[in-house]
């Protein structure tokens, strides 16, 4: 991913600012400026997720793309934050203290390293809470 | 809106084919297909072209101008359009040519598919392939398109009675008729041992729990009903063409078990073609995964929820069994040229239609396609008859 691209979404990637629509209320992360549920009805404005949830369901990845080939095996989970919209991310854990259900916060941490420019990409995982 | 029929079709064997080119690819399976109906070039009025990522696999784009340029059409000027929906890229191709020909815009019209997939490292097939869900949002973080249905098998296996020697006897099955089919990339049988023992891709899903990586291309042809007996005497009549969306992300949607697109294009062609499930005798699903099938069946409806695990175990999804399900091979032994899987689908209930199916031929009046993009996010149902 170019530096631009992943730039552009630092305060979503490092801290999980989402976005809440005002006239219904839902809560979205990854953010969203038009609000499927009202459509053009809708008022969007930034939420900062408060980074617990729990685990819907979870994986052990052991053959990754050439980015995260260096990374294997690794946990990725879909997680659903306690305001309601749910995310996938890394789960920062041995795969015998995760299951459906557990409870886990955001940390900060690096996600991977881009080809052979060697730009460093940080974002937010999770960690049993 | 005009009746339409499939009046030629083509393939080409599946496989890793190193001796080929994309080129030589669709090539083979356009003059198959023409052959078959009987046809020369001149006589298209148009094509439309499946094709998930020739960017990223062979740097190529403007496939559709190119398809027409090497199958001789360049002089005709031939209108030529590629059509991507990922893995789902084939059976959309399918539907754009059927509503050109019903709305009466063109009469003879090819549908095609092609995928040239083994031109560049493995690791970067795995990265275009997860392309077909969200880059921003599931790729970013290290999600890959196994591990994604491997979430959904997770969640699948919590919720429901679905046993790991299940799932397996899925992929034992498509060996069992890829063994049958001549253009199939494998024509081996295996054992329920073969795919437990075989190295985890991403948990729970092993290696002969995916389908492969393949290039290969397969061509219909297309035209309205009222003239195809000029052509063949054993047209085929399109009973229905249904098409859904749902949420590009895994995350987003309603049921992380259940493929809500699969749901909506099924009760569309069912009510288009005025049919009921029963009097389906055969469906190809798109079984990327042993869980797709699995999850296919049910959000077809055949079943309800939890239960094709079962229906599998007692044989009702075999050749021999009370409704066949992918006896092609499906994408687990057929193969997954991603573009042409959707087009091979078609290929498949029209060779049991006409009894051309050979040693996996099956007693059928009536067949049903299913073909997916992504995790989901676009379904494309076709249900065809004999006519
Ligand atoms: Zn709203």
């Amino acid at each position: 991913m170019s530096v631009a691209r992943f730039w552009r979404k630092i305060p979503q990637r490092y801290n999980l600012v989402g976005t809440r629509c005002v006239t219904c209320g839902r809560y979205y992360f990854p953010p969203r400026s038009f609000c499927p549920s009202c459509r053009r009805e809708g008022k969007i404005i930034d939420h900062q997720f408060t980074g617990e949830g729990s685990v819907v369901t979870y994986t052990i990845i052991r053959t990754a793309s050439e980015q995260f080939e260096n990374a294997t095996p690794y946990i990725i989970a879909i997680v659903q934050l306690d305001e309601g919209p749910r995310l996938t991310a890394q789960i920062a854990c041995r795969p015998e203290d995760i299951r459906i259900g557990t409870r886990v916060k955001k940390v900060f941490r690096r996600l991977g390293t881009e080809g052979k420019s060697g730009v460093i990409h940080y974002g937010t995982k999770f960690i049993p809470a | 809106m005009k009746d339409v029929a499939v009046i030629g079709i083509g393939c080409t064997v599946f496989g890793e084919k190193w001796s080929h080119s994309f080129r030589d690819l669709f090539i083979e399976a356009g003059a198959l297909a023409l052959e078959d109906a009987n046809l020369s070039g001149e006589q298209i009025d148009s094509l439309f072209v499946g094709n998930m990522s020739a960017g990223r696999f062979i740097e190529q784009e403007h496939i559709g101008a190119l398809i027409a340029d090497y199958a001789g059409l360049a002089t005709e000027h031939t209108p030529s359009t590629r059509v991507e929906a990922a893995c789902a890229s084939g059976g959309l191709a399918f539907r754009q040519g059927v509503t050109a020909v019903a709305s009466g815009m063109a009469d003879i019209v090819v549908a095609a598919g092609v995928e040239k997939m083994t031109d560049v490292a493995p690791g970067q097939t795995v990265d275009t392939l997860a392309s077909a869900a969200d880059r921003e949002w599931e790729g970013f973080v290290g999600a890959t398109f196994p591990g994604l249905y491997a979430m959904i098998a997770t969640d699948y296996m919590h919720r429901y009675p679905l046993t790991r020697e299940q799932l397996a006897l899925v992929a034992v099955k498509n060996h069992y008729n890829g063994a049958r089919n001549p253009i199939a990339q494998f024509q081996q049988e295996i054992s329920i041992d073969t795919v437990i023992s075989s190295s985890l891709v991403a948990d729970p899903l092993r290696l002969f729990d995916c389908s492969p990586i393949t290039d290969g291309a397969a061509a219909v042809i297309l035209a309205p009903l009222e003239i195809a007996r000029k052509y063949t005497d054993t047209p085929v009549k399109v009973l229905a063409s249904a098409q859904a969306s749902d949420t590009i992300a895994l995350h987003d949607r309603r049921d992380i078990s259940t493929l809500d697109a699969t749901v909506a294009a099924s009760q569309r062609a069912f009510h288009q073609a005025r049919l009921s499930h029963k009097n389906i005798d055969l469906v190809e699903v798109h079984d990327c995964f042993t869980i797709a099938e699995i999850c296919a069946i049910e959000d077809l409806g055949f079943c309800t929820k939890g239960e094709a695990g079962k229906l599998t175990e007692e044989g009702v999804t075999a050749l021999n069994g009370d409704l066949p399900v992918n006896t092609s091979g499906g994408l687990k032994a057929c193969g997954h040229p991603v573009g042409a899987t959707g087009i091979k689908q078609i290929y498949e209930i029209v060779q049991q239609l006409r009894g051309e199916a050979g040693k996996r031929q099956v007693d059928a009046q009536i067949g049903m396609t299913h073909n997916v993009g992504g995790t989901g996010a676009t379904v494309v149902v076709h249900i065809l008859g004999r006519s």
